[in-house]
Parts: structure tokens; C-alpha cells; sequence
């Protein structure tokens, strides 16, 4: 296992599961923020107190296995180049925080990406965890199990009436943020999904465009997670989470439903407009990329398209972000360089498909 | 209803804002809506927690001098880190673990604040640094169960509830013990 497995592929082994509800819901995550009970947090420690972190889990984490995760691999950031920490950015195996922060930071990340703990991030430690489709149990079940596979050599910073002690006020008690990243294409195409926000963050939960800045969700891709880390139990956490995330799933499907009785034909008129946009386009911004991508996504799930697999949203989205595009022509792009590369990448990816 | 913010197309966003316990109604269309970042979501905590801190401040300025307990807490510092209450509430971050024990007085309201009314921790307890919490937790869950029990005259029941209890808390005097 090495470095460039991480480099090449755009989807993670684990995203090619199918899991529950993935014509909507295309990924669950826990995250889990745990600190040393005896170092001070990464933002203000000096470089004297975190490099013994790192060496700690070189020492005692580097190439170990956890049940089936065997051979974890501990990435250190400084050893990085530039490219190579945006690509792991791209594919949410680091944050852009750990990336931009260096010196003695560290991923151990399991084979199949499913794993992935960022080490002297924002707190000590960040322990991740991916399922693919809606499996907020399952991955709660075994992020708690790896975190305490971890506590069995690590002091943790916990206070009986705090919890788990961490750098920033928002993320005390559970240190944890579950979240789902769902593809609602109907709901945005309706108008429905602003509509809706105001009423889910009511709940103490976020709704968040992950590709795109400030409100825009590119390519229909939406991140909803708990904003309440302190006073809840991570099981209730998950719990309403899960309810919110079962309605917008049943009042997705009901507006894709809806759309094709009311406006079957302009539905599939827009579907394969896109697919030959992005069949045949030689520029492309990741814009009108991150759309068509999402109706031709919709069109798969609707059964408009076939013989191209469903995680070519996933994919295509991930590798049409520059620092993949430029880590595939293993130079420096401009931007208008770039939008000729994700042009033609799009293309050959869908000729892979035609078979 | 027309759109407060273009007066041109209809009002189908509406929203009601509370700041401060004051609540504003807010209608408007859906260009507005994502203009004005209205159903956006991500807030900053800073801005939160320097609302919090501006507030002491407006408070200390309308009664001419600051109270002694804001300027004192002010002034107290992390002994293991060193980080000031002041520098906490500009950069909205603990300093280390130990910060928490020091500036625990003011932590109510900014936890309630940020977690909706919520200052306790009521989720997973680690196995090794949780220590004897966990058996504490089971004895106070035990004692609950036996005063139901002995509520409804089941006493057969509680008596079994009772043995578990006396055999849990000898548990912990053992381990109260081995830890002096
Ligand atoms: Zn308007
Ligand atoms: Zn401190």
C-alpha cells in the first residue's frame, strides 16, 4: 500500500458499495474529535509538544491493523507535495485545514479509504469513518470501536460533566459530527430544498452545499449534519439526524416522482441535453460540469440512461476538481487549461462506459 | 405578499429570525432569499461568541465602570497554557483541557449558546479515561430501577436489583481503593 493508490483514483474502494439508498444518499460519515488529555491543542501548542503525537502513532498506529482495516498507512502532510494534499482534500480523506497546516499533521488512512484519522488537526485527533448510502448506524457502531481501539494506549482529554474536551466550544461533549451527503436534484429543481433549510436548521441540524461557495450547492450535492455536539448522546444524535434524512429522502423521491408524471418528456429532454453536453463538449467549466453531471445522474436513477454505473456523479465530480485534474497532467493548469482538461477527462470517462 | 427586499416578485421564502429573543418576520422571494444569504446555514462562532463577549462589554459601559467580576475574568489565565479569557473569546478556541477547569465560570452561557441550552455531556464515556464513571452511572441507573420495583411491590425483583447494587458499589470501594 502506498501514497499513489490514495493518488489515483478518484472514488474510494469504499464508494463503489452499493449501500441503502444510494439513488439519493451517497455517503454517511461520523466524525469523532479526540484530543491528548496532557498536550496542549494543535492550534497553540509549540512544535516540541506535537511532534511526539506523530512519532507516538508511527510508533504505535503506522502499519498496524484494526479488525479488517489491516496495514494502516500514516501519510504524513509534510512529505506531501502541494498537489498531492489538494487531491486528498478532493476525495475528503483530509480537510483543507490539516493540508494547510503541516508541520508533524498526519492522515492514518485504512486501504479502502473508508478510514481515515487526521492527526494535530484542529484537535489532536479527528477519527473518520465512511459508509456509502444512508448507514449512519453502522458507521457510528464502528467509529466507536475504532475510537476506543485508539483509547486503549491514548489518555483522553474528558471531563465528567464536559465530555470529550476539544479545541473549539462547538464541538465539546461527543466531539462528534455526523453527517450525509445526499443528491436531491428534484428538490432543487423544484425549489423546494430552500424552502426547506430554514425548517431543518430549526432542528439543530445544517444543511450545506459541499462543492461550490456560500449557498450554491454544485451539482445538487447537499451535507446535512448536527450542528448540537453537547448534552444529546451520539445515538439520539444519529437518531434525528436519521428522521430528517429518511423525509428528505421519501419527499426527493416524491418530486422526481411528481416531475415525471407532470413533465416526463422535459425531464428527459434536460437529462439528455446533458449527457451530450458532456459527451461531446471540449470546455467545459466545473459549473456546468457539476450540473449536467447531477441530471445525468437523475437520469440513471430514473432509468432515462443505462449502462453508465451511478457513481459516475461521485466520480466525476471528484475528478473534475483541479487538483485532480492537474495531478492527471502531472502539471500546473490555468484555469481556462483546466476547463479543456475536464472536457475531455468527462469524455473519455463516459467512453469508458460505452461497452 | 409581495418581496420585501425587490418589492417586484411575490414573497415565497418566509422566515422568522430570532436575535436576541426579538422575533422578525421575513418575507421575501427566492432570488432575495439566496442574495441575502437568508436558509444559509453556516454561522460563524466567532461571531457568536464575540456577540456574547460585546454584550458584557455594552453592559460594563452603561453602568460607567466594568464590574469587578468581568474584569477579573478577564484577566484569568490558563495555568498549563497560558491562554487568557480574553484571548479565548477573540480566537473562540481552547487553548488546552485544562483551560476548560479555568475559565468554567463563563462557560455556561456560551455552551448553552452553542448547544441549544445544553452545558452537560451526556453521551459515551471512554473506557479508560471515563475511570469509575461508568460504574457510578450503573449504580445510579440500579438505584432507579430498585425504586420502581419497590414501587410497584415487585420485591422479589428488587431484591435481586439490591444484590447488584451492593455487589457493584464494592466494586468501586475496591477501585477507589486501589487508585489512594
Ligand atoms: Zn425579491
Ligand atoms: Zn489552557
Amino acid at each position: 500500500m502506498s501514497l499513489q493508490n490514495f493518488m489515483n483514483e478518484a472514488i474510494s474502494p469504499w464508494m463503489k458499495e452499493e449501500g441503502p439508498d444510494s439513488d439519493i444518499v451517497l455517503s454517511s460519515r461520523i466524525r469523532l474529535a479526540r484530543n491528548f488529555a496532557q498536550v496542549t491543542f494543535p492550534i497553540i501548542a509549540k512544535e516540541e509538544e506535537l511532534k511526539p503525537i506523530l512519532d507516538f502513532f508511527n510508533q504505535e498506529y503506522a502499519h498496524q491493523s484494526f479488525k479488517d482495516y489491516r496495514n494502516l498507512e500514516l501519510v504524513e502532510m509534510s512529505r506531501l507535495k502541494p498537489i498531492e494534499k489538494r487531491v486528498l482534500v478532493e476525495k475528503h480523506l483530509i480537510s483543507p485545514h490539516l493540508a494547510e497546516h503541516s508541520d508533524h499533521s498526519a492522515a492514518l488512512i485504512s486501504e479502502n479509504e473508508q478510514i481515515s484519522v487526521m492527526i494535530n488537526e484542529e484537535d489532536h485527533l479527528r477519527i473518520q469513518l465512511y459508509y456509502p448510502g444512508f448507514q449512519l448506524e453502522q458507521a457510528l457502531q464502528r467509529a466507536s470501536e475504532l475510537d476506543d481501539w485508539l483509547e486503549e494506549k491514548i489518555n483522553y482529554a474528558f471531563d465528567e460533566k464536559r465530555g470529550y474536551l476539544t479545541a473549539c466550544p462547538t464541538n465539546v461533549g461527543t466531539g462528534m459530527r455526523a453527517s450525509v451527503m445526499m443528491h436531491l436534484p428534484a428538490l432543487a429543481m423544484t425549489q423546494q430544498v430552500n424552502r426547506m433549510i430554514p425548517a431543518i436548521n430549526q432542528l439543530g441540524l445544517v444543511v450545506r452545499g459541499i462543492y461550490g461557495e456560500g449557498s450554491e450547492a454544485l451539482g445538487n450535492i447537499f451535507q446535512i449534519s448536527n450542528q448540537i455536539t453537547l448534552g444529546k448522546s451520539e445515538e439520539d444524535i444519529v437518531e434525528d439526524l436519521q428522521s430528517v434524512v429518511r423525509q428528505l429522502v421519501d419527499q426527493e423521491r416524491k418530486a422526481r416522482e411528481t416531475l415525471m408524471q407532470r413533465s416526463g418528456i422535459q425531464l428527459e429532454d434536460r437529462v439528455f441535453r446533458s449527457y451530450g453536453v458532456l459527451k461531446n463538449s471540449r470546455i467545459i467549466e466545473s459549473k456546468e460540469a457539476a450540473k449536467c453531471l447531477s441530471d445525468v445522474r437523475l437520469g440513471i436513477d430514473l432509468g432515462f440512461i443505462k449502462n453508465v454505473s451511478q457513481n459516475i456523479l461521485n466520480e466525476l465530480m471528484i475528478l473534475t476538481q483541479p487538483g485532480f485534474l492537474q495531478q492527471y497532467a502531472q502539471e500546473t493548469l490555468t484555469p481556462d487549461q483546466r476547463d479543456i482538461r475536464r472536457a475531455s477527462l468527462i469524455r473519455e470517462r463516459l467512453q469508458l462506459e460505452k461497452k | 405578499m409581495e418581496c420585501q427586499e425587490c418589492h417586484q416578485r411575490p414573497a415565497t421564502v418566509h422566515l422568522t429570525k430570532v436575535i436576541n429573543g426579538d422575533k422578525t418576520e421575513i418575507h421575501v422571494c427566492e432570488q432575495c432569499a439566496k442574495e441575502k444569504g437568508y436558509g444559509e446555514t453556516s454561522f460563524s462562532l466567532n461571531d457568536l461568541l464575540s456577540g456574547l463577549f460585546n454584550f458584557d462589554h455594552a453592559t460594563s459601559i452603561s453602568s460607567g465602570t466594568a464590574p469587578a467580576s468581568t474584569q477579573l475574568a478577564k484577566q484569568v489565565q490558563c495555568p498549563k497554557c497560558g491562554l487568557t479569557y480574553k484571548e479565548f473569546a477573540r480566537i473562540g478556541k481552547f487553548g488546552c483541557a485544562e483551560c476548560y477547569k479555568t475559565f468554567d465560570e463563563k462557560l455556561n452561557p456560551i455552551f448553552r449558546r452553542v448547544h441549544s441550552g445544553n452545558t452537560q455531556h451526556n453521551g459515551k464515556i471512554p473506557k479508560r479515561a471515563g475511570g469509575n464513571l461508568h460504574l457510578r452511572k450503573e449504580i445510579e441507573q440500579k438505584k432507579h430501577e430498585l425504586h420502581q420495583l419497590i414501587d410497584r411491590e415487585e420485591f422479589e425483583e428488587a431484591a435481586k436489583v439490591r444484590d447488584q447494587i451492593r455487589k457493584l458499589e464494592k466494586q468501586l470501594d475496591d477501585e477507589q481503593g486501589g487508585d489512594v
